[in-house]
């Protein structure tokens, strides 16, 4: 459905323009209907930058981003453009930024209602937020008819999710939704998102936290400076990481009934097997190996 | 930071169950009325627009028709005296007053409009837009206004007051323009401007709605400053024999003054009080400006 290929973001830094940050570097990915994928790495990996790539807020230097089967950077106009977003919407990392502070938060819905839906009577609109509310477990007393700053980072969290289902999407990109939510909250979304895939929608699942990507995704990409480092089956990822640097990363999840040491330790005493890692030809590419079955590693960035 | 302002907002939403908006009109308006600058600066200001909307009306015959005896200091029939020609100077000054005011609105407006526009859409839009854009805006703000202004039209066969008023703001208007982009810009880049596009706004209509209610009381004050402005340039103009053909303004009245030796020949009543109404109108802005800020900006607040 979403096919990402050979992408790569370039920005230009310094005073004229003359010096180059590289945020992404060939990335090829692609998620199907129905499936989570989680793109995991450290800040300034490129993962939310490809996020915002995949939503049309940001252009890719070079590379191809297919929505089932358009270009979507070759999408012109406005209409073309709204179409899309009829199919595709994000929810981002920061809530309490995502609302205009001087208006009431339920104005993202009638945003909706008004581009996409102007034939649908306010009767009718009500009821259908109605719905997508109770989907998202919010109270509708507690949260319509509020300013952003009399709710919670949750509340308003879940009013962007809530927003995103009020159209008929194929995609949602979520982009850290679940870090500035309390741990109850935490696993309402997360079952949320479960539910979303069960419906057949695809998620892109971009965050900083192993254990969640653990928890939610078909398939974890794993990147590092901008490029991809290890792409596989989640379970894959996680129970045989190849490359050095997903082994060193899992190797720093805290552990309830282990420390770092032991960890270190277990590690050091059997040793896992070395993969031979592709290497890049130049500084533009950034080649995959195929180890096993869907399980890809890429190149040693040091 | 949003997320900062956010937060301290939700510690104080929990004792205050009426909603932001009435709220926030009600504190505004709570600082205004104890704010003696602005209080000041409004009252003058509206003072003069009165005197400059009624104050026509009560005259009863053309302001530069020769109707009483010449060279006459105030009295009681002509309230502020007379001209070497005899032309009564109140009515002078209230039609004065009239196109001043027009002038202001004008040629502030159309400073105002364009400045706006070309700071929006560069703070907006961003990248090879807002470079072309800011170059225009460089070149305008180091042109010489006054000369341009001059020459422009000095050279101009229509001379009314809205031609005038035109020339004024398509010169004075790109101090706004690079303030407004300088705001717009760092207002274009908050998530929520990202969401209105992801729910299929248009680019104007994301400026409107979600970038200028947000710094609606700098519009409001840039729009004061470019007002006073067109009032002085406009004054600056008349006052070297610019000003609308046949018409009234304050500065012609100062530059006939000065024409027929008004200072020379001690006739006070004559450059005083366009030289006073000019001076009070536009120092009466600036204070209220000053006072709009107080109001607006709580860290510049007087409690």
């Amino acid at each position: 459905m979403l096919e990402l290929s050979q992408v790569h973001k370039v920005y230009k830094v310094g005073a004229f323009g003359g010096g180059r940050l590289r945020a992404v570097r060939d990335v090829n990915l692609t998620v199907e209907p129905g499936e989570v994928v989680s793109l995991i790495g450290e800040s300034g990996s490129g993962k939310s930058t490809l996020g915002k790539m995949v939503l049309g807020l940001s252009t890719p230097s070079s590379g191809r981003i297919t929505f089932e089967g358009t270009d979507i950077t070759t999408i012109r106009g406005h209409s073309a453009r709204k179409e899309y977003y009829r199919r595709v919407q994000g929810v981002f990392q920061d809530p309490f930024s995502c609302f205009n502070p001087i208006f009431k938060a339920d104005r993202v819905f009638e945003m909706v209602h008004t581009s996409y839906f102007p034939r649908t009577s306010s009767a009718d609109w009500k009821d259908k937020v109605l719905d997508a509310l109770a989907t998202v477990r919010l109270d509708p007393g507690n949260v319509l008819g509020k300013y952003p700053h009399q709710l919670s980072g949750g509340q308003l969290q879940r009013l962007l999710i809530a927003r995103a289902l009020l159209l008929d999407i194929k995609l949602l990109v979520a982009d850290e939704i679940i870090s500035m939510l309390d741990a109850s909250t935490r696993i309402d979304v997360l079952n949320l998102l479960a539910d979303l895939k069960e419906r057949g929608l695809g998620i892109l699942f971009v965050t900083h936290d192993l254990s969640l990507g653990n928890y939610v995704s078909d398939k974890s990409v794993i990147l590092r400076k901008g490029a991809i480092a290890e792409m596989g089956p989640t379970a894959r990822v996680f129970d045989n990481p190849l490359h050095p640097y997903s082994r060193h990363l899992l190797s720093c999840v805290p552990q309830l009934h282990r420390t770092w040491a032991e960890v270190d330790a277990e590690l050091k005493a059997n040793p896992p097997e070395d993969v031979t890692l592709p290497t890049a030809p130049d500084e533009e590419s950034a080649p995959l190996i195929e180890v096993e079955e869907n399980h890809f590693v890429g190149i040693d960035q040091g | 930071m949003t997320s900062v302002a956010g937060a301290s907002g939700t510690a104080d939403s929990a004792d205050s169950p009426k909603p932001v908006g009435e709220r926030r009109f009600s504190e505004t308006l709570h600082f205004a009325r104890r704010n003696p600058k602005l209080l000041i600066g409004l009252g003058i200001v509206l003072a003069f627009l009165l005197l400059g909307i009624i104050g026509p009306f009560f005259v009863g015959h053309d302001p530069n028709e020769y109707v009483g005896p010449q060279t006459q200091p105030p009295s009681g029939e002509y309230w502020l005296g007379t001209t070497t020609f005899g032309q009564d100077i109140w009515a002078q000054f209230v039609y004065g007053l009239r196109s001043t005011f027009l002038i202001g609105v004008f040629g502030g407006g159309v400073a105002f409009v364009i400045g706006t526009a070309v700071g929006f859409v560069a703070g907006y839009k961003g990248g090879i837009i807002d470079e072309i854009l800011n170059m225009i805006t460089n070149v305008v703000l180091v042109l010489p206004a006054m000369v341009v202004l001059i020459v422009a039209i000095a050279y101009l066969e229509a001379r009314g007051l809205f031609v005038q008023g035109l020339f004024i703001g398509l010169t004075s208007w790109p101090w706004a323009a690079r303030a407004v982009r300088s705001q717009a810009l760092s207002l274009a880049t908050r998530d929520y401007v990202d969401l209105a596009r992801l729910s299929g706004r248009r680019t104007w209509k994301i400026i409107t709605t979600e970038i200028a209610p947000n710094m609606s009381s700098y519009l409001v004050m840039s729009f004061i400053l470019l007002f006073g402005g067109a009032i002085l340039i406009a004054a600056g103009l008349d006052f070297i024999g610019l000003g609308p053909a046949g018409g009234v303004s304050l500065g012609l009245m100062l530059q006939s003054a000065s024409q027929w030796s008004a200072l020379q020949l001690s006739m006070w009543w004559w450059f005083i009080p366009p030289g006073l109404g000019i001076t009070a109108i536009v120092g009466s802005l600036y204070i209220l400006n000053v006072g709009l800020d107080e109001v607006f900006n709580p860290k510049l607040r007087e409690l």
